[in-house]
């Protein structure tokens, strides 16, 4: 209970059943303000299923998920959105017919202020109708963040800037992972997580971004990260946790979990065990 | 209690009747996750089939069953192999709109060929009735039992015994896994279509026969109803379908004998939307199942929009608003006043459609409750038409988005499902709520257009008046789309699960749209009112729903320009070449195939 108090984030007894199959499986999680933890395991381990259940895209069948003391669990994405948590998908959800910019304005959304007045019942119409007027405070907040997303856009160097206006279909792959990462970022999360944010990425690509998760670590973000990429995960992370058919099998410092018998088996071993892919799936 | 017997037996055998058709629907659900909006015409194909069988060619019971479902079965390879498959790799929306397209094709041609009055199509079997428990029971009622279990029989027997029905359901399981390990997969389309056409074609024919009477409105009736069994069962869930449709039967069954019949197809629609909105997987599967990221494409085909320069459509409207200044004939000026109510129309649904992604099919409802609105108001208030007919505007915008609320959880297919449903039960309130809405008798002696005391009644002031109010509509929805909401509408409509972990509300986004695109429609329909001086329930119907989606596609989606541009041509080329009516919604419906085949941004491109 002691250790809950300082965590960000505190899974408990977190499971979700897919009909027979128990994709995630009483996992228990905590992670700390500033940590970067690393979660591993072969494919359909249940790593996204689990990031569902926390960013309330799924809902848990048990178990508790609190976010700094609070309990989250089941509350919609949007409300977790507007808490700070903000996450990419493993295959890359961009919104393709939007520019760079607006998608990753998009991710800002959570931090409109002027143009989405707090009114009960009648500020939804307020909203459509400072639209439309547009006055001088919501014309500002709109060109604070334009402002702010070139910043963002700058972390990549020149992949994204000379892009900003091109719709997102028209990207290569690397560069829509970029352009979700630069839309989670927007949202200035207190929690961010990254699934598989190297995926279809060359070694360059991959060093690249490793550099900037790396960055976002150092300034202090707590950060939850998929990653198949086994160097990339022993550099970055303080802790690694090894999932294995929905069950956490083993939990350390990433030298540590490297060695343990019950990880090489789970990754060895797989091919016979004959599991399914749930991943896409769920 | 005899008569509950018999309410009870007459369900069961429509519902027999449905399960034909939404069998059909839920195989080809299950092996191409589309709902395919054709099956009704293809219904109503067989039943004119069968009658020509009947009629013309005096062919015995048997042969009739067997040349209707051989012929239907013909039409549905062809939608598969013309209509759908070359739209396989295309965009989500693309095989949606091209069966929507498809079914008014057919339709058409249909009533074209046979004209639109009904005719007897007669059942060849003696008419005896025999004493069942309180009821009574026809030989027409166990031939649609008899062939009801036969097909089931045969389909289970075909899926569970026969390679090509394991690939059928090894497809309808997994797709791409299907496609890994050999299944042809365009073969097991084939087969699906085909079945799901001969099932489809055989029920029509024997509808047909139960009420000795078919004509070419049985098309979307059956289709709707299809749909509602499908969905209540669970969409691809195939024994669900027919249990789906047997509850439907039932339920319409026993509603007719408490209220009457013009109730009946309330009863089917208010069973949809309650299972779309409590259980959206049907009554037979898990309520919550998170829905599989999309691996490729988007909703609709990404394209670059044509920018048409400023001084150009400035150029474009200075011209239309002087052109009365010119020789022209009044029947110029009509036809262009059609254009623009239709304008505003299409970019209430280009917003909805396009920039949110919400294919409405019952568009025309909107029309219907501003028309009603504004009559009203101008006729039992006495207000002012001008006023009368911007309050048609804000009732249509309120009671819209109330109506529509419960589908904003909905995506694709469903959307227009739950819309189509929502614009007939609309429909049917109006015809059916007679102290207020004058029932079938309709409102007539509507006051004319006016503003600020003076009458609109020369074609000139009516058409600068539509042409103004449709250029303010189309500024503001603009300027709309250049805000925070354009971009939050078009998230949405690109990828609502992406939205929704980025903070946007889907019920808060897409009322505003509905707010915003309701208000359009219901003007529209109200100064359609006031020119039309009648109007009654059937005056907006799905023809003007399914015009405004193919003006709408033709100048590409979200477009605003392109809304207007589209109007415009699909009012004004028909009048240019001189087209006979009858052959008009033939001509729209295969412009929206033509496009959705080799254009599906549309003319100036999607926004």
């Amino acid at each position: 209970m002691v250790e809950q108090l300082h965590s960000m984030l505190s899974l408990r007894g977190l499971t979700r059943r897919f009909g027979g199959l128990t994709a995630v499986d009483a996992i228990d999680l905590d992670l700390a303000k500033g940590e970067l933890v690393s979660i591993i395991g072969p494919n359909g381990a249940g790593k996204t299923t689990l990031f569902n259940l926390v960013t309330g895209l799924d809902r848990p069948d048990d178990g508790t998920v609190r976010f700094e003391g609070q309990d989250i669990t089941g509350l919609s994405p949007e409300r977790l959105a507007a808490e700070g948590i903000a996450r990419t998908f493993q295959l890359g959800r961009v919104f393709g017919n939007l520019s760079v910019m607006d998608n990753v304005l998009i991710g800002a959304h959570t931090r409109l202020r002027a143009v989405k007045p707090t009114v009960p019942v009648i500020g939804p119409l307020l909203e459509l109708g400072l639209a439309l007027l547009r006055p001088a405070s919501v014309r500002a907040e709109e060109e604070r963040l334009r402002e702010e997303v070139k910043v963002i856009l700058a972390r990549f160097g020149e992949r994204l800037l000379p892009r900003i206006d091109q719709p997102a279909y028209s990207l290569s792959y690397a560069n829509r992972r970029r352009v979700e990462i630069a839309r989670a970022l927007a949202l200035r999360p207190r929690l961010l997580l990254l699934d598989e944010p190297t995926a279809g990425m060359n070694p360059t690509e991959t060093a690249e971004m490793q550099g900037l998760v790396a960055e976002l670590k150092a300034e202090g973000l707590t950060i939850l990260l998929i990653e198949h990429k086994l160097e990339m995960v022993m550099r970055l992370s303080d802790r690694v946790v090894v999932m294995d058919e929905g069950k956490k099998i083993a939990e350390g410092p990433g030298e540590e979990v490297r060695g343990d018998p019950k990880v090489i088996e789970a990754y060895l071993g797989h091919g016979l065990s004959g599991t399914t892919e749930q991943e896409s799936a769920a | 209690m005899s008569s509950w017997l018999d309410y009870t037996i007459n369900g069961l055998i429509v519902g027999n009747v449905y399960a034909l058709v939404a069998v059909g629907l839920a195989l080809i659900f299950g092996v191409s996750r589309l709902i395919n909006f054709a099956q009704g015409s293809i219904y109503l194909v067989g039943a004119y089939i069968g009658w020509v069988a009947v009629v013309r060619l005096h062919t015995p019971l048997p042969l009739t069953i067997i040349v209707v479902a051989a012929a239907t079965a013909v039409v549905g390879l062809i939608i598969e192999r013309f209509g759908l498959r070359p739209l396989q790799n295309s965009v989500r929306i693309a095989p949606l709109l091209a069966t929507i397209g498809i079914s008014f094709v057919l339709d058409q041609l249909v009533m074209l060929t046979f004209s639109p009055n009904p005719r007897a199509l007669p059942s060849q079997l003696p008419d005896v009735r025999f004493q069942l428990g309180g009821g009574t029971i026809g030989p027409l009622d166990l031939l649609i039992a008899g062939v009801g279990l036969t097909s089931a029989l045969l389909l289970f027997v075909f899926l569970r015994y026969t390679k090509l029905g394991w690939a059928v359901r090894a497809t309808a399981q997994d797709r791409d896994a299907a496609m890994q390990m050999g299944v042809d997969v365009n073969r097991v389309n084939q087969a699906v279509f085909g079945i799901a056409a001969a099932l489809g074609g055989v029920s029509g024919m024997l509808v047909g026969m139960y009420y000795n009477q078919i004509d070419t409105a049985m098309s979307l009736q059956a289709t709707l109803k299809g749909v509602v069994a499908e969905v209540v069962g669970g969409a691809g869930n195939v024994p669900g379908a027919v249990i789906g449709s047997l509850l439907l039967g039932l339920v319409e069954s026993y509603g007719v004998a408490v209220f009457g019949t013009s109730y009946r197809n309330l009863f089917a629609f208010l069973l949809l939307v309650v299972v779309l909105v409590l259980r959206p997987n049907g009554l037979f599967a898990s309520a919550r199942q998170a829905p599989p990221e999309p691996l490729t494409g988007t909703f609709i085909a990404p394209s670059r929009p044509v920018r048409i320069p400023r001084w150009a459509l400035l150029v474009a409207a200075a011209a239309f608003a002087v052109l009365p200044f010119f020789p022209v004939s009044s029947y110029v000026l009509q036809t262009l006043i059609n254009a623009w109510l239709l304008g505003m129309l299409a970019l209430s649904l280009t917003l909805v459609a396009g920039t949110i992604g919400q294919v409405s099919l019952g568009h025309a409802a909107l029309l219907a409750i501003g028309a009603y609105t504004s009559a009203l108001l101008s006729l039992t208030l006495a207000v002012p038409v001008g006023l009368a007919v911007i309050g048609g505007g804000l009732m249509s915008a309120a009671l819209g988005t109330l109506l529509i609320s419960p589908s904003f959880r909905l995506r694709g297919h469903y959307v227009s499902i739950a819309t189509l449903a929502i614009g007939e039960i609309v429909s049917l309130v109006i015809l059916n709520w007679e102290s207020v809405t004058r029932g079938p008798i309709g409102i007539s002696g509507i006051p004319p257009l006016s503003l600020f005391g003076h009458d609109l009644i020369s074609p000139l002031s009516v058409y600068w008046f539509s042409f103004a109010v449709m250029l303010v509509l189309a500024l503001v929805q603009g300027r709309l789309l250049g805000s925070h909401l354009g971009r939050s509408f078009r998230a949405i409509r690109d990828d609502d699960i992406a939205a929704r972990a980025y903070g946007l509300s889907l019920n808060r986004y897409k009322s505003l749209a509905f707010i915003f695109g309701g208000f359009a429609a219901g003007v529209s329909g109200g100064i359609a009112a006031h020119l039309y001086s009648y109007i009654n329930h059937e005056t907006f119907n799905t023809q003007q729903s399914i015009l405004a989606l193919t003006v709408v596609i033709l100048g590409g989606l979200g477009n605003v320009v392109g809304a207007i541009v589209g109007s415009v041509a699909l009012v004004g080329l028909p009048e240019l070449f001189r087209i006979a009516a009858e052959y008009r919604i033939l001509i729209y419906g295969i412009v929206l195939l033509l496009l959705v085949r080799f254009r599906p941004q549309g003319l100036l491109g999607t926004i």
